[in-house]
């Protein structure tokens, strides 16, 4: 028979749409609206995984996000494999495959079991005991076995095929949890007009009223509960300022009311459409938020209480109401509660025995345990249970009498069942709370942290705050909106807890005098029994986090939901103090697990970062030019011909540049306008150089240093009128030059009237260098006079190139005679294939970075980033000529004057070359001063550059050695492999040090 | 003479249903004091306007507040260099700072009801119509790039992007409008 | 994601804003008068505050203006933002430390 534990009827399934789904291969049926937990149930499955250490049998504990033993690995397809899911929260859909984890080779005969065995030798703390000794042996033998054999599910191995969405929101009023408190607190907060959002981490919304049997006499505002749900929802779906979202979880409470929502969109259905987004991350701003997360019901902890067939009494009353599934036929319910009665008079109703109640506590008189007693069911209270019997299903439990002092005693009977409800109360659901840095506060009256003080605009209701039971709720829900709205005569001041109803009892029930044998669970994923923890007290441990720590209580996705309560009673018993001078752990964001996905969404692939291009990029690509990365820049790094080397292609094109014309896309260095009538000073006071006799229509390198003394950024700064620079910057540095002018300009020099304009993107640039430069851009230039005499080195011109405005910079980064030709970008790409059919007749030849790189090398220019790393001065750089002598002041002049930054012993930066030409040194190589190497010996200085030149037939190098400058002619040696490689030092100028080439 | 006229070649834009590129602009960067602003507005022939985060636009002109001393000028390209000397003369003896920028940045259009749903994929702005009418303008980011966003219309909203993050911006707003389209 | 409150556009999210350091150390006049430890402290002694700290910021993204800041670092909570060139608000100032 299909479904056998199905009850004939009831429930918020779906009856009409069976769903076929398999479990561990299994095959399985169950309803529309389902999780898999319940179509487990439904079907009589109970045992579905097996635990975290000693890889004991488990079933379904609950019905929720607490779930701490159902953890499954759901498979769509091959790369659409998600592990470690709370079965309590996986929607059914046709076709779901679903595995179990955590056993080999099977669920029933798991040969990890032997740990179950082997138990009474791993204590609390066992990896920190056990394999300290041989130390070696930690890394190499006992942490990969040991993460073999932990863990749970198994990352998937393809990469996520799916799409993942993010939004960020705005709300007046965000509401978490749409049971009776968040929908009441909605619909209050959607009366004054203002915007809301309802999340709620179920596909329907209701929360405990979804558990409620269908038939419940239960009013609402003089509604039955059922109708206030619907109107409710369909009074707030029809209003356009609010935004539902259910299937929705707040993961993370951030500051500033800035709350993560992680919405599960394609989880549930059959089959996705290509392109549809599985989740969705939410980032909503709320000026107010509104908690009504709830509570969660404790597990009673008590020996073998870890059967499969023992879950919450709460849960098997969702499972039967919700979804219209027995979780046994022969109960029997242990509780600490009254509101647990329910459960057993709800299944009674479904035709369920309930073969015995057991109230730990010593009276049970409550409203419901009356009840239960007039429905005929046998209540015995003062007793607990002390054993279970079952292996993978409860068959028995063995209950004792507590005597006066609260301990068993006495004769001990077995009752036979196959469900045992337990309950030991509720805990409030003060996560997000804590999350927002909310102060928990220690309730006496309810024995439980209950939110105190809020650190942001948060409003709490219903039983996230102890106030329970469903008229008090929806009050509570409106009080909170009423405070969320600036109502302050509304009282926030809670009702008298109902005794008894909800609070229960935390901590272990007593055993039997004697060491017990039999595990008492606190922990169900983590396995940590209650003798594990009494353990760690023993032991010394007395701060919570400690103990969570070295018993590992509370840990991984559940992140206790179940046990944390429970584990700090124990603490707190063990070393002779109250709960709240034991302090609770952190609530750490998410809530529940969130996908990788979810926190990437759009971020990925080819959106991962932004790919920037130059305007010549197509054409590049058409070219086969092989890209670098720059930053974000894609820059072209050579442009190879048919099989053609790196190495060769990077010959050619710096021996075409040398011996006729090469052109060179340098667009991507930042580009910055400074206009004003104080440029000049403004300049002067950044820049180390000299700026006043910078003559309009004239440029000249200039370097920025910090005001450390170090070297920030370099680049050509032209006048192009005596209130207006134009200034260059490395492309790495454009963003935090423009930052640190600002910065000086709005801060510090507020009198000086300039203004900074980045052109970086507004200028395509073209270099043409070489000594046919000049011939190849003449027909294409109007205006502009390009004789040496007219245009000499370092001059700037204003014309036009085929027809467009153009900028023209006579500046070489070569040596060779060349021009920088600045064009709108939206014409670079035209312009630039103008030169190149112009250049043909000369050879002309398109260069990337790595011949630009090697020809200024060749000059001994250098790069900042590459050849200095913030530690190098002006001085160091041999760039000391670039200072303007009779500035007062600068960025970086003072610290340049400190004595140290002046000594000879500094690094400095020279040239070198090998006795063997054909070897290339390794960039960052060390150099040391002799041959022998002695342990323990300092290098004297590092390889910043290092290339095969062409042009000198040669390896050359650039290098920043101690007192360098006064080293030229000594030879040094650079390690590589171990080996010393003798060089020489040289200037760094190894290419027409004249500079007779760049003046042609 | 030269023999080849250059052609005007703006930036890859990824085509998706809501966005469509703007045609070619003059652009400028404008600082200076409230004086100088006015003089630009009555020069571009827009309502001169002080208030920060605003945009003044008539016809095919506008000036959008970017910041206190900071106005972002567009106009027709046709009429750049007319406008550009225009500018000139009038500001001249006003301390300012007028910069070019026509090429920098490319203009994109979102419109449609979802316009702000799906500009808010990226942008971390509170863009319902209270908190962001018509006619506000702003700096502000867009998943990892910076964008100029200006809403001409209830349903309409005016991006500026930097040339080079264009095909990001856009190839981002394709992805994200997927979600939408169902 | 903090909101910050630039004086000049309002309440805007952080990925609009860069940190710029501890507000009020003003680069000093004349930097030759200063001796090597003064221009070491100008340079790179901050304050380490915990509670609230006097901090600059700048609305990179948006309007492009630094400001200042007053921020109580264990809770990210602004007491008051303001422009450059203004003292903190009278009332906040004893506040610090």
């Amino acid at each position: 028979m299909s479904q056998p534990w199905r009850t004939p009827a009831g429930g918020r399934i779906n009856r009409h749409r069976e769903l076929r789904f398999t479990f561990d291969g299994r095959e399985l049926t169950g309803y529309e609206g389902d999780t898999l937990a319940s179509a487990l149930l439904a079907n009589g499955v109970h045992l579905v995984g097996r635990s975290f250490k000693y890889h004991r049998p488990r079933g379904i504990l609950s019905a929720g996000p607490e779930e701490p033993n159902a953890i499954v690995t759901v498979r769509r397809d091959a790369a659409r494999v998600t592990p470690d899911l709370r079965a309590t929260e996986v929607p059914l859909y046709a076709g779901l495959d679903a595995i179990s984890q955590n056993r080999w080779p099977s669920l029933g005969v798991d040969v990890g079991a032997i740990n179950n065995l082997l138990s009474p030798f791993i204590p609390a703390g066992f990896y920190y005991k056990t394999f300290m000794w041989p130390r070696g042996a930690w890394r190499s033998l006992y942490e990969p076995k040991i993460r073999a054999a932990a863990g749970l599910g198994r990352a998937p191995e393809q990469p996520d095929p799916d799409t993942y969405a993010t939004r960020f929101a705005h709300c007046d009023v965000l509401v978490v949890g749409a049971g009776p408190a968040g929908i009441a607190a909605a619909r209050a907060s959607a009366k004054r007009g203002v915007r809301v959002i309802l999340c709620d981490e179920q596909p329907q919304f209701g929360g405990s009223l979804l558990a409620e049997p269908s038939a419940s006499t239960a009013l609402i505002e003089g509604q039955p509960a059922e109708q206030w749900l619907s109107a409710s929802l369909k009074e707030l779906a029809s209003l356009p300022e609010v935004t539902l979202l259910s299937r929705t979880t707040a993961f993370g409470y951030f500051p500033h009311n800035f709350v993560g929502l992680s919405e599960r969109l394609t989880d549930h259905l059959d089959s996705v459409r290509p392109g549809q987004p599985r989740e969705r991350l939410w980032q909503v701003r709320a000026k107010e938020v509104i908690l009504a997360t709830g509570a969660l019901e404790r597990p009673l902890v008590f020996p073998g209480n870890d059967r499969p067939g023992i879950l919450l009494a709460g849960a098997a009353r969702t499972y039967l109401n919700q979804y219209g599934v027995m979780p046994g036929r022969r109960a029997v319910l242990l509780t600490a509660c009254d509101a647990a009665y329910r459960a057993a008079l709800d299944l009674r109703s479904a035709g369920v025995e309930i073969a015995a109640i057991i109230d730990v506590r010593e009276r049970a008189d409550g409203a419901l345990p009356e009840a239960a007693r007039r429905a005929g069911l046998t209540v015995h209270s003062n007793a607990t249970v002390v054993g279970t019997v079952g292996s993978q299903r409860v068959k028995a439990i063995r209950v004792a009498r507590l005597d006066g002092s609260g301990a068993p005693q006495g004769s001990i009977e077995r009752i036979a069942c196959d469900a045992l409800l337990m309950s030991a109360g509720y805990t409030p659901s003060v996560h997000l709370f804590s999350q927002s840095r909310g102060k928990l506060v220690w309730n006496d009256a309810q024995q439980t942290f209950l939110p105190g003080e809020p650190a942001e605009r948060t409003h709490c209701a219903g039983a996230c705050r102890g106030v329970f039971g469903l008229a008090a709720a929806i009050e509570d829900g409106r009080g909170a909106a009423a405070r969320a709205g600036g109502d302050v005569s509304g009282s926030s001041k809670m009702p008298e807890p109902a005794a008894g109803e909800f609070g229960g009892i935390l901590g272990a029930l007593p055993q039997p005098a004697g060491k017990p044998v039999v595990k008492a669970f606190v922990d169900w994923q983590n396995d940590v029994t209650s003798k594990d923890l009494a353990l760690a007290a023993r032991e010394g441990f007395r701060s919570i986090e400690h103990v969570k720590r070295y018993t590992t209580t509370g840990m991984a996705t559940d992140q206790g939901k179940t046990s944390n309560l429970n584990a700090l009673a124990i603490v707190a018993g063990e070393i002779g103090k109250r709960i709240p001078e034991v302090g609770l752990t952190t609530f750490r964001m998410p809530y529940t697990p969130v996908t990788f996905g979810s926190f990437a969404a759009y971020t990925r692939g080819e959106l991962f970062d932004p790919v920037r291009t130059t305007p010549t990029h197509e054409w590049a690509v058409r070219r086969g030019a092989v890209f670098e990365d720059v930053g974000l820049w894609k820059r072209a790094r050579y442009f190879p011909r048919k099989d053609e080397s790196m190495h060769a292609a990077v010959q050619r094109e710096c021996l075409a540049v040398r011996n006729g014309c090469g052109m060179f896309d340098a667009s991507t260095l930042g580009k910055i306008e400074v206009v004003g009538k104080d440029a000049v000073t403004f300049m002067n006071r950044l820049y180390i150089n000299s700026w006043s006799n910078l003559a309009v229509g004239r440029c000249r390198y200039g370097i920025l240093l910090r005001d450390d003394g170090f070297i920030m950024d370099d680049g050509v700064v032209a006048r192009i009128a005596e209130d207006r620079f134009h200034v260059t910057t490395t492309t790495g540095g454009a963003a935090a030059v423009l930052g640190m002018m600002e910065d000086f300009l709005q801060t510090e020099w507020r009198d000086l009237q300039v203004w900074l304009t980045s052109t970086s993107e507004q200028w395509s640039v073209i270099a043409v260098q070489g000594p046919k430069s000049r011939e190849v851009i003449a027909g294409l230039v109007e205006g502009v006079d390009l004789s040496n005499a007219a245009l000499a080195h370092m001059g700037v011109a204003h014309g036009r190139i085929c027809g467009v405005p153009m900028r023209l910079f006579r500046v070489s980064f070569t040596g060779e005679l060349g021009f920088e030709i600045n064009v709108p970008a939206d014409y670079g790409q035209s312009v630039w294939e103008a030169i190149y059919a112009a250049g043909q007749a000369h050879g002309i030849t398109p260069y990337g970075t790595e011949a630009m790189h090697v020809l200024r090398a060749e000059k001994g220019f250098i790069i900042v980033g590459q050849d200095t790393d913030g530690t190098v001065t002006p001085h160091d750089a041999g760039l000391a000529w670039a200072i303007g002598k009779s500035k007062s002041d600068f960025v970086g002049k003072r610290a340049l004057e400190r004595p140290a930054m002046q000594s000879i012993e500094r690094k400095q930066l020279v040239g070198l070359l090998t006795g063997a030409p054909h070897v290339v040194l390794e960039e960052g190589a060390q150099l040391i001063a002799s041959a022998q190497h002695r342990l323990g010996e300092r290098p004297i200085g590092h390889v910043t550059s290092s290339y095969y030149s062409a042009t000198l037939g040669r390896s050359i190098a650039m290098a920043m050695v101690r007192g360098g400058r006064a080293r030229q002619g000594e030879t040094l040696y650079v390690l590589a492999d171990g080996q010393p490689v003798p060089v020489q030092v040289t200037s760094p100028v190894f290419y027409d040090p004249q500079g007779t080439r760049l003046n042609a | 003479m030269p023999n080849a006229i250059a052609t005007r070649q703006g930036p890859y834009v990824a085509p998706s249903a809501l966005v469509r590129v703007l045609p070619h602009a003059a652009r400028w960067v404008l600082r200076g004091d409230s004086s100088v602003m006015a003089t630009a507005a009555s020069t571009l022939g827009v309502p001169f306007v002080e208030r920060p985060c605003q945009a003044a636009a008539q016809s095919d002109c506008a000036a959008l507040w970017l910041g206190p001393d900071e106005r972002l000028l567009i106009a027709p390209a046709d009429a750049q260099s007319e406008l550009a000397a225009r500018l000139q003369t009038a500001l001249a003896g006003q301390p300012h700072s007028l910069v070019e920028v026509s090429h920098r940045q490319v203009a994109l259009e979102i419109a449609g009801e979802h316009a702000a749903v799906l500009l808010n994929s990226g942008c971390p702005l509170d863009l319902h119509v209270s908190a962001f009418p018509a006619g506000m303008c702003t700096r502000t980011m867009f998943a990892k790039t910076e964008i100029v966003l200006w809403r001409t219309a209830e349903q309409r909203f005016h991006v500026e992007v930097w040339r080079s993050f264009a095909a990001y911006l856009s190839k981002y707003l394709a992805l994200a409008a997927g979600e939408l389209a169902a | 994601m903090l909101l910050i409150n630039c004086p000049y556009c309002g309440e805007r999210p952080e990925p609009e804003f860069v940190y710029g350091g501890q507000a009020h150390i003003a680069r000093p006049t004349d930097p030759r008068a200063c001796s090597d430890q003064q221009w070491a402290d100008y340079l790179y002694l901050r304050d380490n505050v915990k509670g609230v700290h006097n901090e600059r910021w700048r609305h990179t993204h948006g309007c492009g203006r630094f400001f200042n800041a007053l921020r109580d670092t264990t809770t990210d909570r602004f007491l008051a933002t303001y422009e450059v060139g203004h003292e903190p608000p009278a009332t906040l100032k004893g506040a610090h430390s």
